[in-house]
């Protein structure tokens, strides 16, 4: 009998579907090989319409009591659960959110909108903070990226319809940062001494040469390979969306300490001009990440 | 309209389509005591917060966390928020750079209303309105037009969004937006892939405009329904035009013609201020553009209401024609099958759709065949960051704006994204309303209203919808009718594998 698979999603932007559709012709086999009971979101699909299934690849974060909801039901009726993609595995863009509160969301949205929401057609209940996936329920297998490549997806369907499954709570990528598989590998130097950081507002990026050693924070050290560089080959840094490297816990702060490491000045004058064009290290540092960084959030009064 | 939403609480039936946003969109029928439809709307609580959570992000980083407002249209917000930054750094793209934004756009447009009217909102043409629900997907399609057209679909796509991602990085979530131009050059390579490409692009795009000729325009019960006063709204349109009033995507001038053709207006994109309006209803979140000048009249059509559409029909209601010959033949065609201009049949917006298909096929042609875009001059460096920036492309689904303030430090402080849906949203309600009044009579239910309202919104290819029709099954919906109490009187729902149910 075909392994049962369903595809649900929470707070996404519908990448994660689309990236499916991109696997082209190498979706019809994995058609032949699995029987797909949802795909890839019913909302309307009601507690008493969920069957037990082998493998359940959830994308999207959590941030309504909905999508909890949906998450703790998926969990409960899955073999295996998949958190798939950025906003699963760490929260995502749509993460950044924490760096706000649920209320200012609200208060800009209805300062957008002129309504104050609550007149018979109340918008979904928002959660204060955005949670990856496994904060909300335990996930068995991560597949990393925003959104995840045709080669990981392919890579990930393999491994998991083999009798021999990947230990649980992997990260279904390879084990190694994203510099070892870099194209301009060989172009970054063996140590770095930046006097100071720049942007890519104002910069031109050689396209022949580390970014890293540009200048331009790019954050390959702190993030696991898997996507071959596709930024890098855009002429344009990595910003993270793979999530932290192996042995990484935190991936803002490996970023973060990354970037220190490689900054010449030590003065304190000296390093606040280095970090003149750096204007937003949270935001660059947790771009996908801060849902399930050790902080999570901005703090709360 | 002057029945309070109070007033009209008596019944209550929700429609609730699936969503990619969080909440849900649906659509919301208030009946009033006889059991006639009082009031019927369709909303997007379109609320991921994004309009407040860029605020403090580097201005340069916009055109990749905005792209992620839609993982099914990412390149044309990762478009429009390129433009604000342009705009906010006050700094012009070398030609090269600007051509290759055109041809990345371009491709872009091709694969992506393929994808529509093969995958998503076609299927219910297609297969036509007494199609059995399960029929209605891309599984029926690939019946009905042979599975070597299923593959040339498949291998078509393939190959402009594997070409879109050698320029742009990535397919989904493009990464070569930069403020005054592109991160990095085209190939002479890359260039001929995209000649030989765009060459069957424009090949599969007159293949695709054959197969609506015969499936849909020679069957004389479909073209019925498209004439069918259902689906036929009299209102203004818009759409952005070159010098020539043509239609143009990515960069031009935005013109309004009203409901009987006129030209109402014809403006700078920064202006759009001083002609779109947003109103307020109590019973909604979201705003309903209109046209400022005119005013809001309610959800009412015709001269005196400031409804406006955008999108395929609304672009070509718009301009006075394509900027490439086949598609300008078709265009003629177009307003000549159709009896006159506008044209304000909801449903022409397929065909519509296939025709700007095929102009941006020629258009990529266009473009890949002119030597100036493999120029190594891709960028125009900004020297400072201004204090706003206004961006706006036509989108798949219609014009989309991005507006943009930043601080000195070049942070955003304040957004303002104004996507296609929003502009639709009034026109949108009215064809749910039309429907819904069509088909609903006291407290019953038919079924067929789950079809009908659903072609009725899909034609929009609302972009909260267009994620949810998907490969196996159809979209799913649910209607209920609510008793005063709040208790459910009636439920229909429709499954995912096309069912329909009573509950």
């Amino acid at each position: 009998m075909k392994p049962k698979v369903a595809f649900y999603w929470c707070a996404s932007c519908g990448g994660c579907e689309e990236c499916i559709l991109d696997l082209a012709e190498d979706l019809l086999p994995v058609l032949d090989a699995v029987e797909i009971v949802f795909w890839p979101v019913a909302l309307d699909f009601k507690e008493h319409d969920i069957q037990p299934v082998d493998i359940c690849f959830l994308n999207g974060a959590v941030r309504t009591s909905e999508q909890k909801r949906m998450a703790e039901l998926l969990r409960a009726n899955a073999k295996v659960l998949v958190a798939f993609g950025a906003c699963a595995q760490l929260g995502g863009i749509p993460g950044l959110a924490n760096l706000s509160t649920a209320r200012d969301i609200l208060e800009t949205a209805e300062e957008a909108t002129g309504s104050d929401g609550d007149h018979g057609l109340p918008l979904p209940e928002l959660f204060d903070t955005v949670l990856p996936i496994d904060r909300v329920v335990d996930v068995d297998y991560y597949v990393p990226g925003c959104p995840p490549t045709p080669k990981i997806i392919g890579q990930a369907l393999t491994a998991l319809l083999k009798t021999e499954v990947p230990s649980r709570h992997s990260v279904l990528a390879p084990e190694q940062a994203l510099c070892e598989e870099c194209p301009r590998r060989a172009t970054r130097p063996e140590t770095l001494a930046l006097d100071r950081f720049r942007r890519v507002a104002d910069t031109i990026i050689d396209e022949n040469m580390c970014i890293l050693a540009q200048g331009i924070p790019c954050l390959g050290p702190a993030t696991r390979a898997g996507c071959e560089g596709r930024c890098i080959a855009g002429n344009m840094p990595c910003t993270g969306c793979f999530g932290p490297a192996p042995r990484v816990r935190d991936f803002g702060a490996k970023a973060l300490s990354a970037m220190a490491s490689i900054l010449a000045p030590t003065g304190d004058d000296e390093i606040t001009d280095a970090l003149r064009d750096l204007p937003d290290p949270a935001g660059t540092f947790y771009r996908y990440s801060l849902p399930a960084s050790f902080l999570t959030r901005k703090a709360t009064p | 309209m002057s029945t309070t939403f109070e007033a009209a609480t008596s019944r209550r039936i929700s429609i609730e389509p699936v969503t990619r946003l969080e909440g849900h969109g649906r659509i919301e029928i208030f009946l009033n005591d006889e059991g006639k439809v009082d009031r019927a709307v369709f909303q997007v609580p379109e609320l991921r917060g994004f309009e407040k959570f860029v605020q403090g992000r580097p201005a340069e980083d916009m055109p990749q966390i905005t792209s992620r407002i839609c993982g099914v249209c990412p390149t044309a917000h990762h478009m429009a928020s390129t433009k604000a930054l342009d705009d906010l750094y006050r700094v012009t793209p070398p030609p090269a750079a600007r051509k290759i934004r055109e041809l990345i756009y371009h491709t872009f447009f091709v694969e992506d209303h393929a994808l529509h009217f093969y995958f998503l909102g076609g299927p219910d043409f297609v297969m036509g309105p007494s199609a059995l629900p399960g029929e209605r997907n891309v599984i029926g399609v690939i019946g009905k037009v042979g599975i070597d057209t299923a593959q040339r679909v498949i291998a078509v796509r393939r190959t402009l969004r594997d070409l879109m991602a050698a320029v742009a990085g990535k397919a989904i979530h493009p990464v070569f937006g930069v403020p005054g131009g592109v991160a990095k050059p085209l190939t002479r390579e890359q260039a001929v892939d995209f000649r030989r490409a765009a060459g069957e692009a424009v090949d599969f795009a007159r293949f695709t405009l054959d197969l609506f000729d015969k499936v849909v325009l020679a069957n004389q019960a479909y073209l019925d329904l498209i004439h069918s006063d259902m689906y036929a709204h009299r209102t203004y349109y818009m759409g952005m035009v070159n010098e020539q009033n043509r239609v143009s995507f990515y960069d031009g001038t935005l013109r309004v013609v009203s409901p009987s053709g006129a030209q109402w207006a014809r403006f700078e994109t920064r202006a759009y201020r001083d002609y779109i309006v947003e109103h307020a209803e109590p019973w909604s979140f979201m705003k309903f553009c209109h046209l400022k000048s005119i005013g809001w009249r309610g959800l009412v059509e015709g001269e005196d209401s400031g409804v406006y559409s955008v999108g395929p029909l609304a672009r070509l209601n718009a301009a006075e024609g394509m900027a490439t010959p086949l598609a300008h033949e078709l265009y003629l065609r177009f307003f000549g099958v159709l009896r006159g201009k506008p044209v304000h049949y909801t449903l022409a917006n397929h065909w519509a759709r296939l025709i700007e298909m095929l102009y941006a096929a020629e258009r990529m042609r266009q473009l890949a065949e002119e030597d100036e875009i493999t120029d190594p001059h891709v960028r125009e460096l900004p020297q400072s960051p201004g204090d706003e920036g206004i961006g706006v492309v036509e989108a798949p689904r219609g014009t989309l704006f991005h507006h943009y303030a930043a601080d000195d430090r070049g942070r955003i402080t304040k957004a303002n994204l104004l996507v296609a849906t929003q502009n639709n949203a009034a026109r949108m309600a009215l064809s749910v309303e039309k429907a819904a009044r069509a088909l609903i009579d006291g407290s019953t239910v038919q079924e067929g209203v789950l079809n009908m309202i659903e072609m009725a919104l899909r034609a929009y290819d609302p972009c909260l919808g267009c994620a949810t029709h998907s490969l196996p099954g159809s979209m799913p919906l649910m209607v209920r009718l609510c008793s005063r109490a709040g208790s459910v009187v009636a439920s229909l729902r429709r499954d995912s594998d096309g069912r329909i149910v009573r509950e």
